[in-house]
């Protein structure tokens, strides 16, 4: 076990290389570069510009400078927002708690809702619930995340009053309401539109998947020998067949990692969520460099990080993996 | 018909399906997917979707870029049955038009995608050892980032140039996904290859001396294609979705060529006073993609050779 989880870590170190080493070329490709802003200023004499160049340590090859960067990468140096004068990691500091409280929330929401569900179509596969879910979930993976996100609006924010108060029924964005102390009842009103729309669209993929593995499950030998030594159809189902049909789900979340990342992009744009997603979309309109490159190098380790505990947790539930 | 010389009674169910092995597979597989109602159904919504973008616009020769100040944010009526926008033109021919560039935008993404993954996976899965491992950490690579952040990234970059024909076209759109959305492919061809690799008749083909790309293109590749056609049919769909998010974030396509994407880039603005404009164009693409959605799971049942009928 310790060395297949050496063995995996070792495996992600070129990766993780390989893409800083991406992120680095691509941010040489974008043009203007670092000392655009001091070019065009004509207070800044051509000495000050020789010596800001060199302070910047653009004055060796790339390669050194490519050295030099991911060094500071590691120290934690990020560079410094463009737009706002403050340190990168600290910009991407204060979004990534929001981002990863949206994803999680919706995240259990869909897993909670989908295993169920996935279990009762399984069971009583062509039935018409059974009809109805396949049906939502094929739905549900069509809809683009955007245009559910505007149709959640028109409904639940344009169209729909809150009986009480007359105003909208929930609020069309942000994490709770400006310029007031947030209670816990109005933070909820605000994750309610977002947290549910990437929810519908994860839920779509869960239902399929815990389906499948589930009817593969239950045409293998060990449960018609359950049923065939009189044990009742509950415990048939819940001891013996939900349990290995949840195992692949595992290596579903892993593998969906980078999806749910565009999906929060998506949703925290059109929701106004102070969150990661959002920053990034907002330092690509604004050409904010040292940010964009923040997120793309967070995003890209957050799912090779995800990947690997998935796959390990995976090998430590499922006994029939060989650690070779 | 060999049939007819048979007398009525040997005509059975059993005989039925002793004569089906000679129907080529083209009407086999026609007949397996027809059974699947909601692929038909699905390629029945394609088919009128694809005639309606190709005829409405030659038929009403309306000009989707005209303006009209009298007409602005009309809702739906006779006279514009799905209403007009912020500019006062029909949304109806519009989307009729813009569905020419997000299904051309479908179809040539998925040619780039499919080709590029299946080139990565059947050289993976043939050669396999070094070029492999090469190619499948290459791949893990290309999936490691999120696809819509690099997706942005490099629309922004094209777009930096300030090159006409690298910014605001559908061409460069094609490419960017086409470039990020071929390793699924990849995986799935690679698959395929590392178990027909190992059967006799490639064996075979390798005794009477065929060359490595003569054993991949005429002996493996056809035998590996059927998952290959469903996953093309899903990745138009997919390709679709991802030009309309680009398109709607402002980095895809440029106004004031309508696309299904781009045409829902104002509607947020004004959903709550004008919902008709980001209703339709959005449906528009949810019926395509969910027709594409269920034509590749009847596909994918019609060309199961382990179907059981």
């Amino acid at each position: 076990m310790t060395h297949y989880v050496m063995r995996r870590i070792l495996q992600a170190i070129p990766l993780l290389l390989l893409i800083s080493f991406t992120v680095f070329m691509l941010m040489q490709l974008i043009p203007g570069g670092p000392m655009a802003a001091y070019e065009n200023n004509p207070d800044i004499s051509a000495e000050d510009l020789v010596r800001l160049h060199e302070e910047l340590g653009l004055n060796v090859p790339k390669h050194i400078q490519y050295i030099n960067w991911l060094g500071a990468v590691l120290r934690g140096d990020w560079g410094t927002s463009q737009i706002t004068r403050r340190p990168a990691l600290v910009e991407i500091g204060e979004k990534l708690p929001n981002t990863l409280y949206l994803s999680m929330v919706s995240f259990l929401i869909a897993l909670i809702i989908s295993i169920p569900i996935g279990i009762i179509s399984a069971v009583r596969q062509y039935s018409w619930f059974d009809h109805v879910m396949t049906t939502f979930a094929f739905v549900g993976h069509s809809l683009p995340v955007f245009w559910m996100g505007l149709i959640f609006i028109i409904i639940f924010h344009a169209t729909l009053k809150n009986p009480i108060t007359g105003g909208p029924l929930l609020p069309g964005g942000g994490m709770y309401t400006l310029g007031s102390q947030p209670t816990m009842a109005d933070r909820l009103r605000h994750l309610i539109m977002p947290a549910s729309v990437l929810a519908i669209y994860s839920l779509a993929t869960h239902i399929r998947y815990m389906r499948a593995g589930m009817l593969d499950v239950l045409h293998q030998d060990y449960i018609r020998t359950a049923r065939a030594k009189g044990l009742r159809e509950r415990a048939v189902l819940l001891r013996h067949a939900v349990k290995n049909a949840v195992l692949p789900l595992v290596t579903i979340i892993g593998l969906e990692i980078p999806v749910l990342l565009s999906g929060t992009l998506i949703t925290e744009t059109i929701f106004s969520w102070p969150g990661m997603g959002r920053l990034f979309f907002n330092s690509i309109e604004r050409g904010d460099y040292a940010v964009m490159m923040g997120v793309l190098m967070l995003s890209a380790v957050m799912v090779i990080v995800f990947g690997l505990l998935t796959d390990i947790v995976y090998a430590f539930l499922d006994p029939r993996i060989r650690f070779d | 018909m060999a049939q007819a010389s048979l007398s009525p009674q040997l005509l059975s169910d059993e005989w039925e399906a002793r004569m089906r092995p000679q129907e080529s597979l083209r009407a086999k597989v026609w007949r397996r997917f027809r059974k699947h109602r909601l692929a038909l159904a699905g390629l029945l919504a394609i088919a009128s979707l694809v005639l309606a973008c190709a005829l409405v616009p030659w038929i009403t020769r309306y000009d989707p870029l005209k303006t009209n100040v009298d007409l602005i944010r009309e809702p739906p009526s006779v006279s514009h049955i799905f209403g007009t926008d912020e500019l006062g033109r029909d949304l109806f021919i519009r989307l009729c038009h813009g569905g020419r560039v997000s299904i051309l935008i479908g179809v040539a993404t998925m040619l780039v995608s499919i080709s590029l993954g299946t080139t990565i996976g059947a050289c993976a899965g043939f050669y396999g050892k070094r070029i492999d491992s090469v190619l499948m950490r290459f791949t893990d690579f290309v999936l490691s980032v999120p696809q819509l952040f690099l997706l942005l990234l490099f629309a922004q970059l094209l777009r930096s140039t300030n090159n006409p024909t690298l910014s605001g076209g559908p061409l460069p759109i094609i490419v960017i996904i086409g470039l990020l959305s071929w390793p699924g492919a990849a995986r799935l061809v690679r698959g395929q290859f590392l178990a027909i690799k190992a059967k006799e008749f490639v064996e075979g083909a390798r005794m009477s001396g065929c060359s490595n790309s003569r054993i991949m293109l005429r002996h493996i590749l056809p035998n590996a294609i059927s998952p290959i056609v469903v996953a093309a049919t899903l990745r138009v769909g997919q390709a679709i979705i991802s030009e309309s998010t680009l398109s709607f974030l402002g980095f895809g396509v440029q106004p004031p060529t309508p696309t299904w994407g781009n045409m829902l880039k104002n509607a947020q603005a004004q959903m709550t006073y004008a919902p008709w404009t980001a209703i339709f164009p959005g449906l528009a693409i949810v019926i395509a993609v969910l027709a594409l959605n269920y034509i590749g799971d009847g596909l994918r049942d019609a060309l199961d050779p382990h179907h059981v009928e």
